[in-house]
């Protein structure tokens, strides 16, 4: 059960290799937008900082959430998707494969980029480092309750902005706990462990049922 | 005596029980409705609670809070006959689940632009991040996903079914997405805890606000089965007797 898991992941992951500009698009994508902000807002230093780390995360929000698009479309453009049914092989396991390599090619590079965006913010270096903590746990939730939306608008026309209609609002707890812990950061009394309890919660509960649910919409979505 | 709990679960048995019902409802919405609103309006104090006078305006209690409840009531409805559409794949349970999303995201239209009215004459603004505004707010964000999944997939049983699913996994995400918001730090979780203990309010406000709730209860019935009729004549009509009830029904 292991191996289909492993092939999956290395296949999604190869594929995605060798089509590196969607990699790229989405870290831009991410860039972009954190960088259009102080523009509108204006670049005064205490302003930003306080902005900074609810901006960050929204941002991380809209480019995990347009990359999900692509999560199954190819495969189920070409059949794979079909034929990933049909295996008998537990599908949440297929499922939970292809969003692990879906996040490691668009979540962890916006971990990774993350200082350099907090750089534009001005945060200081405690809160860069919790940014990018609550990053790679929150990210990972994003990935996982997006792949449930990405199954069932699996097809439709604008299913892009249908997409981001369903899974907008569920994206909230993350987006709340993954700032906040950010901003407390910035607070020498307040503590950051709370908010990494219950954003790490969230990424056991979503890996524990997102699969599923994400499997159950496919079978729904491809019958 | 055995019961046929799956009797009623042909569109075809439910279509005239549906429509024999609904004046019925609706009767009872009316009156209900028109008793709260001239108890709440002429017989309740102006001013009650000494230490903490409102004025006139917090009157729109009688529809906003009843609002609000059914709001957050007709998407445990949604959920539950989604859940029983996936579990029995029973048509008319998907039937019944679309015919209540439009009136649940209605009465969550009504809460939020309610409570709006409130919020400007004793807040100073129409709007505020209040706990309260903002669940409402995504729970109506809920509504429109679903109905936006459903009205975007042709193939009609796809559309029940994925659409039952997002209903589903909505009211697991439900709790945490409240807990969220009214406890966005955790290191001071106690405000979590809002009293609204009913026994604390005051009868002659409490009574309306129940028969309102009551009334707009009846009148989702109403409602929701008048939609719900017109789903199955557009669904069934291939069928026969959807013919019949056509040709009887049309002048």
């Amino acid at each position: 059960m292991l191996s289909v898991f492993y092939s999956v992941l290395a296949r999604d992951i190869l594929l995605a290799l060798r089509r590196r500009t969607d990699v790229l698009t989405t870290l831009f994508f991410f860039i972009i937008v954190i960088s259009l902000f102080p523009l509108g807002v204006g670049s005064e230093r205490e302003q930003l900082q306080a902005l900074g780390p609810g901006v960050v995360w929204v941002a991380a929000l809209l480019a995990s959430m347009l990359a999900l698009e692509r999560l199954f479309a190819a495969d189920y453009d070409d059949g794979t998707l079909e034929q990933l049914l049909l295996t008998g092989q537990p599908l949440a396991l297929l499922v939970l494969a292809k969003v692990l390599a879906h996040w490691l090619l668009t979540g962890l590079p916006l971990v990774l980029i993350a200082p350099l965006v907090a750089m534009q913010y001005h945060l200081e270096a405690t809160a860069v480092w919790v940014m990018m903590a609550a990053l790679a746990v929150g990210t990972p939730v994003l990935s996982l309750i997006g792949a449930i939306g990405a199954a069932l608008t699996l097809g439709l026309r604008g299913g892009g902005i249908l997409l981001s209609l369903l899974i907008l609002p569920l994206y909230v707890p993350v987006l709340v706990y993954g700032a906040g812990a950010v901003t407390v950061s910035a607070i020498e009394i307040a503590d950051t462990e709370p908010y990494f309890y219950l954003l790490g919660a969230f990424l056991l509960g979503a890996l524990v049922l997102a699969p599923l649910a994400a499997a159950a919409a496919l079978r729904i979505s491809l019958e | 005596m055995t019961i046929n709990w799956f009797k009623f679960a042909s569109p075809a048995a439910f279509y005239p029980i549906a429509g024999r019902l609904i004046p019925w409802f609706g009767g009872i919405a009316a009156v209900l409705v028109l008793i709260a609103l001239y108890w709440g309006f002429f017989e309740t104090a102006d001013r009650l609670g000494g230490s903490n006078p409102q004025k006139e305006y917090y009157r729109i209690i009688f529809v906003h809070v009843p609002a609000a409840w059914m709001s957050m009531w007709l998407y445990l409805v949604l959920a539950g006959w989604s859940a029983v559409g996936l579990v029995f794949n029973t048509r008319l349970s998907f039937m019944m689940a679309k015919a209540v999303a439009p009136t649940g995201a209605i009465f969550t239209f009504l809460a939020l632009w309610t409570g709006a009215l409130w919020g400007r004459p004793s807040w100073g603004t129409y709007w505020d991040w209040d706990p309260r505004l903002t669940s409402e707010l995504l729970l109506f964000f809920l509504y429109i996903g679903y109905i936006a999944l459903h009205s975007a997939i042709d193939d009609m049983r796809r559309a029940d079914r994925a659409a039952a699913l997002l209903a589903i996994v909505g009211l697991v995400m439900v709790p945490v997405i409240y807990l969220s918001i009214n406890c966005p730090d955790p290191n001071q979780c106690a405000a979590l805890h809002q009293r609204s203990d009913p026994g604390s309010i005051h009868p002659s406000i409490l009574i309306p606000m129940l028969t309102m709730t009551l009334g707009l209860w009846s009148y989702s019935f109403a409602a929701v089965f008048a939609r719900l009729r017109n789903i199955i004549l557009s669904r069934e009509s291939d069928n026969a007797w959807v013919r019949d009830v056509v040709a009887k029904e049309a002048v």
